[in-house]
């Protein structure tokens, strides 16, 4: 499998968000708006790189009964180098997301890629896994984020496209992430099979 | 390179490593960012004091900190008071409050919280001058400032009346703080005398 068609198969054929329905926490809870599911996804996206990286370079000294032990401590760990740096060098931008952050540790993606690609492909091949699947991720969630956000409050990454007074406000609750996600796998399936 | 057998030997000195590794780039990296990560919370801070006094030089005194973890910053221009309320929707609310000398309310700011965005989380806003439920330029010496369902005279965040009442009871606190003279109602002491009785 050439490195094209795995970012590719991040992307649309293994879309975790759609596809996969891996990392669902996140994805339900910080798409209030199209701004915040693309900074998480992107966020996650750098932990995925890093992580299929990593595990790729050493996935021949962890022994294989201690593998999920030995992943979660190099997620873990990169999370938390995530949260600081973003903490010292991005404030605003960690205002908004410092809550989620460290959900991403427990991101089925991050260790679900680590399992199942990075364990067995080269650091190379790898990266483009973990680019193809951040962005599959960051799409999913800007989606997700921009639907409910247009549905709830009438905008679109805050630009307004209808008065706030019509928009329900269900969406831009938990409920509403749900039904949301709902009907967009609905409407991406129906797409897919035309 | 073939992969290492899973011996106790080999997981025992595998995992040790990766948590070393792993421990010594956490510090590392914790070492780098300590400084900006300060500076940009005391940086906040003093930019907060400024918004909230509706002044650009002070001279800020030494915070002084309350009973109750409010925390006032007396300066030249009038004070800052930093008070929060765990109560709020999402967890704990923490609110920057500026009076000026005679207590009248010049402006607030929102440094910490949790509440819902595109609902509670507007109170950033919705209490400012020419928002819906403004409380700058009043006194909460003369206005009660609780929401109008409990008999207040501040108009509550639409559909976010727990933010509301949480933002509320920050600033009363924010205020009781600066009148030295802490009397809630349902503060704890009370409540215990109450109950022994």
């Amino acid at each position: 499998m050439n490195n094209i068609k795995v970012l590719l198969n991040g992307i649309i054929k293994e879309n975790p968000t759609f596809v996969l329905l891996l990392g669902m926490c996140p994805t339900l809870g910080t798409t209030s708006s199209a701004l915040n599911g693309m900074s998480m996804g992107l966020a996650t996206m750098a932990v995925l790189i890093f992580s299929n990286l990593i595990i790729s370079l050493i996935k021949n000294f962890i022994p294989d009964m201690v593998r999920i032990p030995s992943f979660i401590v190099v997620i873990a760990s990169l999370v938390t180098i995530l949260q600081m740096v973003m903490q010292a060098y991005l404030p605003d931008l960690y205002a908004t997301l410092g809550l989620f952050i460290p959900l991403i540790v427990v991101n089925c993606i991050i260790l679900g890629r680590a399992e199942a690609f990075a364990a067995k492909n080269g650091p190379v091949a790898s990266i483009f896994d973990g680019i193809g699947m951040g962005l599959g991720f960051t799409l999913g969630l800007t989606l997700l984020g921009a639907a409910r956000e247009l549905l709830g409050t009438g905008c679109i990454f805050s630009f307004s496209v209808f008065p706030e007074e019509y928009g329900a406000l269900v969406f831009v609750l938990a409920p509403g992430a749900f039904i949301a996600l709902g009907y967009l796998i609905a409407i991406i399936n129906k797409i897919k099979k035309a | 390179m073939k992969k290492l057998e899973s011996t106790w030997y080999n997981m025992a000195l595998v995992l040790t490593l990766i948590a070393v590794v792993a421990g010594a780039a956490l510090g590392y990296v914790n070492e780098l960012t300590k400084g900006p990560i300060e500076q940009i919370k005391a940086q906040q801070l003093a930019d907060g004091i400024k918004k909230v006094l509706n002044a650009q030089d002070l001279n800020v005194e030494e915070p002084q900190t309350k009973e109750d973890g409010t925390v006032l910053y007396q300066t030249d221009k009038g004070t800052a008071v930093k008070a929060s309320d765990p109560n709020a929707f999402g967890g704990t609310l923490t609110v920057l409050v500026g009076f000026d000398t005679n207590g009248v309310i010049q402006g607030y700011q929102v440094l910490e919280t949790s509440e819902t965005p595109g609902l509670g989380a507007k109170a950033d806003t919705w209490f400012q001058t020419g928002g819906k439920g403004c409380i700058v330029g009043a006194n909460p010496a003369e206005k009660n400032l609780t929401v109008k369902k409990d008999g207040g005279e501040v108009d509550a965040i639409t559909a976010s009346t727990i933010t509301s009442r949480a933002f509320l009871r920050c600033v009363n606190k924010a205020y009781a703080a600066l009148a030295g003279e802490y009397t809630d109602a349902d503060s704890g002491a009370t409540k215990q005398q109450k109950d022994n009785k």
